[in-house]
């Protein structure tokens, strides 16, 4: 090769214009077309995010209304106390069920038949009793007067109402039968039907019957474990963050628990779920299904993560606070604790709610340590039974019923929305704190 | 002091009721064990106990309340030992000459310490405890039989005049259907990620860039289980009807729809990953390039992509990792049937699906199935862990080598 | 404040486009009072590149301030100055660098031959082409020391074939003086060589497109003081071929390698002329300052 004739090697001048517009075309159409991908790109996945919030929003937020049946209700004495003594057991005790198939017969005369009137008493939830039992207890003066109380209408009906249920379909196809629609039209019609704020959802625990089930056990549940969960990893994180970042020699040791804690944040969830399993139920014998073991397990994995964020705060204090410290003649732990500490706070409590929300999300190892129950009590302590609200969304997204569908999505509004608050607050906190040094 | 022995107390008084029962009541299976122990807790805090309570349950349980109460006790007798010789001791050493600042900084240095240590212990606990089990594991069932077989269906009998289920224990099909939904979901995740990582930090305006990306980021913040409902209710019918309406075969649990999904979810991760490794390209990099006449997206194929490679790669290890040890996705939404296909409209059953499924509901702690959950769970737990090991390695040097 | 323009009007005669003779230079246009007027020739006799009036922006901050300056073809020309006074600025306007900073905004004339370089029509891949950067570190590629030089022509689809591709490397290398250290070497990374051969190497990819100028941002600022003398060296063969400007921190570097020197202070180009006439003969108050180290 002749590396010496540069006129073999360097084209002439006015070539480079020419030359390079040639290809200016075709390279602007590569651009443009490289930039629309990154632009698709981005878009499908803002597309996403969109289209997941609508479609549970739209199938959860009906779930915050329920259909309720106004019933005309007698409350017979001969019923209820025919006794008249008015004593609380017999109240208590009584036959309301009774009351409200009168109310129903009387409603619909023309319907006869077992069959049929079964059918007619499945349109009200089976918890209606339990509301006049509620009624009559606290003013037992009603017995023997007309009321119009508005009864907890069934799924199926309430299924109806919100249009979820395809009349067009056929009669064995749909969940209920074309006599059960006539009926609901009636009521429709009469102005019996009314939608109301639903206060089960909040107030009731879990429940083999949709119009009944709510999410209050899981929130305890979702609580109780949560509390567990900080008081443990919160003070843990942060001593372990003040000792790696803080006190702690550059040595091998360290660096393993460095290189340790950085995995730990990386193990699947799941195996510390069987971790729980094997340390927490089998080998200490604390109870299955009980927050406490839920928040143990939830604290360890949430630790690295504090103790990430923490590290990352502590460093963010300048060494000027530290050296300033020190030359007042504070040891290194009055210097950390009433220096540092203070200042890294914000970091790191921004840090803990960020771990917190990703804990109240988390439902694989607790599935693990058997708080996949079906528990309908809501929990009044740590070694209750109990579960977690995304662990309860689990157990709704496998029923079938259109009626679960619809508390499903609304349950994941509720958990998002605690979700959003906690990063919200984090997002203040650290708006509110933010230093730059 | 009072929380361990709070902890401790009922476990402590069940082994001992346990020891004082009967001997033929010991020799019970241990789920019966559990009612009986059950109904001698309910005669104690004075429930009633279902049908006429046993004589020697009601032995039983004046035992343990006695137990109860000599625990009770016992903790106070302790709690004031201990407070009277702190107020002793507390007593003695305090004088001129106690460096009392010097003592309390030691105990605290010691106590961060023990509380830096919580993570190498949990990590011991997880080795351990997943070891142990699947140590008793490859007793019933040898290694290889694990490792190779090409079978997975976990009814063992019960009873032993059963007949049919025998109990097939290799994995193979089960990681062979991991990695197919994993694969599915970086074939979504990466190119999305990546993308819309480079369109956010080589084309888009800062404001754009400050709007997107934590509304991006939102996709890392909803709980999986959220994207196992999504994928289980909106997403696989829709591919089934799709399927079906172009004359496939597509089972209503497709890897398909559970891929596309965990896909989604793994997006924000990707891209946040590599958005950091991109902008660890140094500015001068780019410079150059445009220096020389190139245009953005020759720089960036040409040169970034090059630079950011290694960086990348891990990062998309750490993603794949994530991918292998997702669970509620892939239970909401896989299958349960072990196939060993690569078919992705087939259903096809992942690992941490069987873990969940073996050791949910009742169980038996002794039996081959639910040994065989954790050493599952030892496999994923290796697999991931050689997976972030490298991975984490990876983005290091790279990072060094732009410092 | 010395105030003295005594060739600045009947310098513009010399300009090469009508557009920019015609640019007025008068007081009420100057919008900035604290515009100090240049002295001495601003005008080469035979330029490549002329700049009118050309004024640099970031966001608020006004970066650089009415500069008018021909550079003549196949010269040295040097930019000197204390730190922050617009040296880079400018020379990052002469090949549209300053577009990749968001809050940049940049008003006046800058021609290339007989194109207006901000002109709509004219393509920045193409200007870039013809005007190569070498910047202050030496920035190669993370890919093989020839995969960096043969980066360019790739690019721009100037080479047809393998064969002329390794010609055209290896000519840049050798017109770079890198060849015979980097010979055997080629498929090692570009990140493998000392810091000296990167910026040779630098050079190399810049001038393996062939451009007709090339700006050189502080190239030896990293570099010890042998690599310093090769690459002056250099920039002394290669004004054979191209035209140079070069940005440079050293008084004496400017002074070995640069046929005219610009002077700039705090935005203001203050004086330019004949390399000799500036260092011996300074003809304004700062200038003279600054070379004779008052301060800088």
């Amino acid at each position: 090769m002749n590396k010496s004739d540069d006129s073999a090697a360097t084209p002439p001048r006015r070539d480079i214009k020419a030359l390079v517009n040639a290809g200016l075309k075709r390279r602007h159409a590569a651009e443009r077309r490289f930039r629309w991908y990154g632009l698709t790109a981005i878009s499908l996945g803002l597309a996403f995010v969109v289209l997941m919030f609508a479609n549970i929003i739209g199938k959860g937020y009906p779930a915050f209304w329920q259909t309720y049946i106004e019933l005309p209700i007698t409350f017979d004495a001969a019923v209820i106390d025919p006794a008249g003594t008015r004593d609380p057991e017999t109240l208590a005790n009584a036959d309301y069920a009774a009351l409200i198939r009168a109310s129903l017969r009387g409603l619909f005369p023309q319907v006869e038949g077992r069959r049929d009137l079964r059918a007619l008493y499945g349109l009200i939830s089976s918890n209606a009793p339990h509301r006049l039992r509620g009624e009559i207890l606290a003013d037992p003066a009603l017995i023997g007067t007309t009321q119009v109380i508005q009864v907890l209408a069934s799924a199926e009906v309430d299924t109806l109402v919100k249009g979820n249920i395809n009349r067009a379909l056929d009669e064995s196809l749909r969940p209920i039968s074309d006599q059960e629609i006539a009926w609901i039209d009636q009521l429709t019609a009469d102005g019996r039907l009314t939608k109301r704020f639903n206060t089960i959802l909040f107030s009731n625990g879990d429940s083999r019957e949709p119009e009944q089930a709510g999410i209050r056990g899981a929130l305890m549940g979702s609580f109780y474990t949560l509390l567990i969960t900080f008081l443990l990893s919160f003070p843990i994180g942060v001593a372990s963050a003040v000792y790696l970042e803080e006190f702690a020699p550059k040595n091998r040791w360290t660096d393993l628990i460095e290189v340790n804690i950085n995995n730990l944040a990386a193990v699947p969830s799941i195996v510390f779920g069987l971790l729980g399993l094997a340390v927490f139920i089998n080998f200490f014998g604390l109870p299955r299904s009980a927050p406490l073991v839920g928040g143990l397990v939830l604290s360890l994995m949430t630790l690295p993560v504090i103790i990430i964020a923490g590290r990352a705060a502590l460093t963010s204090v300048p060494p000027s606070i530290r050296e300033a410290a020190l030359g007042m003649g504070a040891s290194k732990l009055q210097m950390v604790s009433h220096h540092v500490l203070p200042l890294a706070m914000p970091g790191m409590l921004t840090g803990s709610i960020i771990g917190m929300a990703r804990a109240l999300g988390e439902s694989a190892p607790l599935l693990m340590i058997g708080m996949v129950a079906f528990i309908v009590d809501v929990p009044r302590g740590f070694t209750d039974p109990a579960t977690v609200l995304p662990v309860q969304i689990y157990l709704w997204a496998d029923l079938p019923e259109r009626a679960f569908v619809e508390r499903t999505s609304a349950a994941i509004m509720v958990l998002l929305g605690f979700m959003i608050l906690m990063n919200g607050l984090a997002i203040v906190l650290r708006k509110r704190f933010e230093r730059r040094w | 002091m009072v929380t361990v022995w709070a902890v401790l107390q009922p476990g402590i008084i069940l082994e001992l009721v346990v020891a004082g029962l009967p001997p033929e009541l010991r020799e019970l299976p241990p789920d019966r064990l559990g009612l009986v122990l059950n109904d001698i807790k309910n005669l104690v805090s004075g429930n009633i106990v279902s049908g006429t309570p046993d004589p020697t349950i009601l032995a039983a349980a004046e035992h343990y309340r006695n137990l109860q109460l000599t625990g009770h006790v016992c903790l106070w007798i302790v709690a004031l030992l201990l407070a009277t010789v702190g107020i002793v001791h507390s007593w003695r050493a305090i004088s001129p000459k106690l460096r009392a600042r010097n003592r309390v900084e030691r105990v605290v240095t010691l106590l961060l310490i023990v509380s830096s240590t919580v993570a190498i212990f949990t990590t011991i606990g997880i080795v351990l405890s997943v070891l142990f089990e699947s140590i008793r594991f490859f007793h019933k069932v040898p290694l290889t039989d694990f490792l190779l077989g090409l079978q997975w269906s976990p009814q063992t009998a019960i009873r032993a005049d059963q007949i049919g289920s025998s109990g097939a224990f290799g994995m193979v099909p089960l990681f062979a259907g991991t990695l197919l939904i994993s694969g599915i979901a970086m074939l979504v995740a990466v190119p999305i990620g990546l993308m819309s990582a480079l369109y956010l930090s080589e084309y888009a305006s800062p404001k754009f860039r400050a709007t997107a990306k934590p509304l991006l980021e939102i996709l890392a913040g909803i709980p999986t289980v959220v994207y196992g409902f999504f994928a289980a209710l909106t997403v696989a019918p829709l591919i089934r009807d799709t399927g079906t309406a172009l004359g496939l075969q597509v089972a209503s649990e497709s890897a398909l729809a559970a891929g596309l999904v965990m896909g989604i979810m793994i997006i924000p991760f990707v891209s946040s990953l590599s958005d950091d490794v991109i902008n660890a390209v140094p500015q001068s990099m780019r410079d150059g390039s445009y220096a020389l006449g190139a245009t953005k997206s020759e720089t960036i194929k040409r040169v970034l992509l090059p630079a950011a490679l290694p960086g990348i790669v891990g990062s998309i290890l750490l993603a794949v990792s994530r991918a292998i040890g997702e669970t509620m996705i892939v239970v909401m939404a896989a299958g349960l049937s072990a196939n060993l296909t690569a078919n992705p409209l087939q259903a096809v059953t992942t690992v941490t699906v069987q873990i969940v499924t073996l050791l949910t509901g009742d169980q038996e702690f002794d039996s081959a199935k639910t040994l065989a959950a954790f050493a599952l769970g030892l496999m994923l737990f290796v697999v991931t862990l050689i997976l972030n090991i490298i991975a984490l390695r990876v983005v290091r040097k790279y990072r060094e080598q732009y410092e | 404040m010395n105030t003295t323009t005594i060739e600045t009007k009947t310098a513009l005669d010399g300009a090469v486009n009508p557009d920019v003779r015609e640019a007025p230079l008068s007081s009420a246009q100057i919008t900035d009072y604290d515009h100090r007027q240049t002295v001495g020739r601003i005008t080469a006799d035979n330029p490549k590149m002329a700049c009118r009036e050309v004024n640099v922006y970031y966001s608020e901050k006004h970066a650089l301030r009415q500069v008018s300056l021909d550079i003549g073809a196949n010269e040295v020309i040097a930019f000197i100055g204390p730190s922050g006074c617009g040296k880079s600025t400018f020379l990052r306007c002469l090949n549209r660098m300053n577009d990749t900073i968001v809050s940049c905004r940049i008003t006046g004339h800058i021609q290339l031959d007989q194109d207006n370089i901000y002109d709509k029509s004219i393509d920045v891949v193409q200007l870039r082409a013809r005007v190569g950067m070498v910047f202050q570190k030496p920035n190669p590629f993370p890919k093989s020391i020839y995969e960096n030089v043969a980066y360019g022509p790739r690019i721009h689809g100037m080479i047809n074939g393998k064969a002329e591709l390794d010609e055209l490397v290896y000519a840049s290398l050798e017109r770079a003086g890198l060849i015979k250290e980097v010979e055997k070497r080629m498929d090692e990374p570009g990140t493998s060589l000392s810091g000296g051969q990167q910026q040779r190497l630098c050079i190399a990819r810049a001038i393996a497109v062939n451009p007709e100028v090339i700006l050189m941002d502080e190239p030896c600022s990293a570099l010890d003081p042998i690599a310093t003398a090769k690459i002056e060296e250099l920039i002394d063969e290669l004004r054979e071929n191209y035209t140079i400007v070069i940005v440079t921190h050293s008084m004496q570097q400017a002074a070995r390698v640069s046929q005219r020197t610009a002077y700039f202070h705090l935005g203001d180009l203050i004086e330019v002329g004949e390399t000799d006439q500036i260092f011996t003969n300074p003809r304004h108050k700062l200038t003279e300052d600054y070379i004779t180290g008052r301060f800088g």
